[in-house]
């Protein structure tokens, strides 16, 4: 057994797709029509392209949005993502306007930040210390 | 700043407990904390692992006392915090036995 497929819950399928592929820089790996207006929308990293996919999922079901509310409350975020540099990743992002909620932070076996995906979660990026 | 016994009472409280004299500690280093970072500071610092609804308790005692002070920028909640009724306790009471 092996996890080929994660997801985080987004407001927005089309905007998400605009954040995840053209301001993170993911791929889309798959887009499938699931009637209804919902896609089964999968994202990879480049780095990874047969890696995990991220499945980025419609909200519409009546618990998700408490549940993300009350996360984003409490800073929490929904996904975590690693990077190489997190000097040159924060750059990068706040280039294109991301906005960060963490600035990056010692976290003991790995720094760490945390930013607003625009669709409802908050995004951790590590780095692992060397 | 005047203060009643209730005030004091629930700044001294807030103050009997090592967790939150550690997150006080924690807050003093910078302004406007989530509970997220705080506890990720914890992790850093090397404190024992404390369960989130545990930090968010303890927090709320202090915010209670008025030591903690609570800003939303966007939807989260951060936490600051203030010593104003700490000197006002030290003013009113244990500042007459130092």
């Amino acid at each position: 057994m092996k996890i080929y497929v994660t997801s985080v819950f987004v407001d927005n399928q089309a905007k998400a797709l605009a954040f995840y592929r053209d301001l993170l820089g993911f791929q889309v790996k798959h887009d499938i029509d699931m009637g209804g207006g919902n896609r089964w929308l999968t994202v990879v990293s480049p780095e990874a392209p047969e890696g995990t996919e991220l499945l980025l999922e419609p909200s519409g079901h009546p618990a998700v949005g408490p549940y993300k509310a009350a996360l984003v409350t409490d800073g929490i975020p929904a996904a975590s993502f690693m990077v190489e540099d997190m000097d040159a990743e924060v750059a990068r992002l706040k280039g294109k306007g991301v906005q960060f909620t963490v600035e990056p932070m010692d976290a003991g076996t790995v720094l760490m930040a945390v930013f607003d995906d625009t669709c409802g979660n908050l995004i951790q990026i590590v780095q692992m210390k060397g | 700043m005047s203060m009643d016994a209730d005030q004091l009472d629930r700044i001294f409280k807030a103050l009997a407990d090592p967790t939150r004299r550690g997150l006080v500690d924690r807050l003093a280093t910078r302004p406007g904390q989530s509970l997220f970072e705080l506890c990720a500071a914890a992790v850093a610092d090397g404190q024992p692992a404390m369960s989130r609804q545990a930090v968010s308790q303890h927090l709320d005692m202090l915010e209670k006392a008025g030591l903690v002070q609570v800003t939303w920028v966007g939807r989260t909640k951060l936490h600051t915090l203030d010593l104003t009724p700490l000197r006002a306790a030290q003013a009113a009471w244990l500042g007459r036995h130092m």
